[in-house]
């Protein structure tokens, strides 16, 4: 089975001008063979995006890619509610469920599990496989122990596993939305203030250490997952899926890079340095592959 | 009289002595765990070897009181015949019911041991009717322990929705976090509290004095909270801890160290057709235990039978004297 890219929906509450431009640059310009789109994290978000969407679409089918509709990740209220039936229930688009009540409405068919989802041992993956997913794209948390565990059960299965090698991690999911609280509003009359930032609201120690990032009602890390010297490594325990989660600056870079290593057409350490140069002001960490704490780099390079 | 029925009075215990405890202050049922990390409250000194938990069953079921086990973490790839173990044991033992997060491990209780009763953790971040349902119809769930974040009136509308009986939280320490879906002490500290059942864990939490006489607490290598002098303050975690944005300075970014008490709602949520109340604190003391667990019982009892109870003692026992409704009186919390 030969590796493949896949770009992870956009988490961020981007302009939807922005948000339509760069999914026309994925089509037009980026090896990834699968896109996963959709709003996961706020239901009032994903009204924005109607009016791009068919255009968006279209043009990715166009490109050839593999366009899959992820589900929303935390859902509550009727608005959550209705928003995970309307799309798991749109007939003829592949889902990525993000949350169990996904599952619960979808045709029956092939599908995908979303790494918001928790799928942790071999007895979930058999839950998920004879439910038909497809592939099933592990929480960052995960180490390469774990990984490489599942992967031999992901086989037996004849399941995909995939594995986020690159952008912030979602580190927690809530009801309340912390954007709209930095801005003493509510979820309900937030005024869509997350918009303000296309990569999150950074959120500092008192002692003036950068440490988590704010998107909604989801708290990401401050560091950018960056696993690009573990590709040949997760190829050896048998991961073939590598997603990139996108940021508003570095992803087309970060592609780049990734398809050359995989091609081995540049070093890791020459595609890190390429990332460096264009990236959210952020260091790469690898932590959690290492079973070491998430925000620590390991590796003979330096991250800053 | 009141026409509400009463619910199940569901209590904590983290050792044999405290689930006495619970059960001699009126616990219709008391959840625990087994020693290690197939729980979510995994700290030293805390839960319950095979044969603890076997003896006290015998205790509880001789007072007419029930015992869950709580088998609630996620076992990762490679590791899951512990979790396999555990739920064997507390099967054997005859544990009233098990109470599972993982779907794998839902699963594995449905297959093996399809008479035992199974209950959904709430670290099975199970929120909306269709999320229940799927348990329910794949698994037998008979009781979901719901997330701490639906207002009374959703409580009700999921009650309506569901095939099984609904436990909500009424007191004690309130996660700001979808249960089940949270890496942020890994993120600091390498644990991670959903493969290894630790939050926040002691080992990794450091006080430090600073040049103004107060305390700065740390989690790992981060700052996640300044407290000066005579300030109370809870059991560190990152979601309580107070933080800066460019926008607003030095302030609980998730939210307050204060605890949830829901005794002024408990006739809605009885009306709302709650099974069980839950009270939070495996890891509290048996003094803790013996007076919440009594102030509710007399609450529960008091409502029930259409009086007004006295709540006086239970708000004092909250953590850091500050209490909340959180999510269950309205949606402005959110």
């Amino acid at each position: 089975m030969s590796a493949q890219l896949t770009l992870g929906p956009v988490q961020y509450n981007w302009a939807p001008e922005d948000w339509r431009d760069f999914y026309f640059k994925v089509a037009d310009e980026t090896p990834v063979e699968t896109v996963f789109i959709g709003e996961v994290i706020c239901s009032k978000r994903a009204p924005l995006y109607d009016n791009q969407l068919p255009d968006v679409v279209e043009r990715l089918h166009d490109a050839g890619k593999h366009v899959i509709f992820s589900t929303l990740s935390e859902v509550t209220t009727d608005i959550d509610r209705r928003l995970v039936k309307r799309i798991a229930q749109s007939e003829g688009f592949p889902i990525e469920a993000n949350d169990v009540s996904a599952l619960q409405q979808m045709a029956a068919g092939p599908h995908h599990i979303g790494p918001l989802m928790n799928c942790y041992n071999e007895e979930a993956l058999e839950v998920y496989a004879a439910n038909g997913a497809k592939s099933i794209c592990l929480n960052p948390e995960m180490p390469r122990v774990g990984i490489a565990a599942l992967a031999e059960a992901a086989e037996r299965h004849g399941v995909e596993l995939e594995v986020q090698v690159y952008g912030r991690m979602s580190l927690a999911l809530s009801a309340r939305c912390y954007h709209a609280r930095a801005h003493n509003r509510t979820k309900d009359s937030c005024l869509f203030v997350c918009d303000e930032d296309p990569d999150g609201m950074r959120l500092d120690t008192l002692e003036g250490d950068q440490f988590l990032t704010v998107n909604g009602i989801q708290t990401q890390s401050h560091s950018v997952l960056n696993l690009i010297d573990c590709l040949d490594d997760l190829q050896s325990i048998g991961i073939n899926r590598f997603r990139i989660s996108p940021q508003s600056i570095g992803t087309f870079t970060a592609i780049q890079a990734f398809d050359d290593v995989l091609n081995d057409r540049i070093s890791p350490s020459e595609a890190l340095k390429k990332m460096r140069d264009d990236s959210v002001d952020a260091p790469f960490s690898n932590g959690f592959y290492h079973q070491r704490p998430g925000y620590e780099w390991h590796d003979k390079v330096p991250a800053e | 009289m009141s026409d509400l029925i009463k619910p199940e009075l569901v209590c904590p215990a983290g050792t044999p002595a405290s689930l006495r405890t619970a059960v001699d202050a009126g616990a219709n049922s008391v959840y625990c765990g087994f020693k290690g990390p197939t729980n979510a409250r995994n700290f030293p000194g805390l839960n319950f070897s095979k044969k603890e938990l076997s003896e006290s069953v015998k205790y509880a079921h001789d007072k007419d009181a029930m015992v869950l086990a709580a088998i609630n973490s996620f076992p990762t790839a490679g590791r899951t015949d512990l979790w396999k173990q555990s739920v064997d044991d507390a099967v054997d033992i005859g544990i009233d019911a098990v109470i599972i997060a993982d779907i794998g491990m839902a699963k594995y209780v449905a297959e093996q041991h399809p008479d035992q009763r199974l209950h959904l953790s709430v670290q099975a971040g199970a929120s909306s009717p269709e999320a229940i349902n799927f348990y329910v119809e794949r698994f037998n769930v008979k009781r979901v322990v719901l997330p701490r974040i639906l207002t009374v009136p959703e409580i009700k509308r999921v009650h309506d929705a569901i095939d099984c009986e609904i436990e909500a939280f009424v007191f004690g320490n309130i996660g700001m976090m979808a249960e089940g879906r949270c890496s942020l002490t890994n993120y600091v500290t390498g644990i991670s509290t959903n493969m290894d059942g630790v939050c926040s864990p002691a080992s990794h939490v450091d006080y430090e004095p600073d040049e103004d006489d107060g305390l700065t607490t740390r989690l790992g290598d981060f700052a996640i909270d300044c407290i000066s002098c005579g300030e109370t303050a809870g059991y560190p975690t990152i979601c309580k801890g107070r933080y800066d944005t460019a926008h607003k300075k030095n302030y609980y970014a998730f939210e307050e160290p204060i605890s949830l008490n829901l005794t002024r709602l408990l006739p809605d949520l009885m009306k709302a057709g709650v099974t069980a109340l839950k009270i939070e604190g495996r890891q509290r003391s048996r003094a803790y235990i013996r007076s919440v667990v009594s102030a509710f019982r007399d609450a529960v009892d008091a409502y029930a039978a259409g009086e007004e109870p006295d709540i006086t003692e239970l708000i004092a026992l909250t953590e850091g004297h500050k209490e909340t409704q959180g999510a269950f009186k309205s949606k402005s919390w959110r």
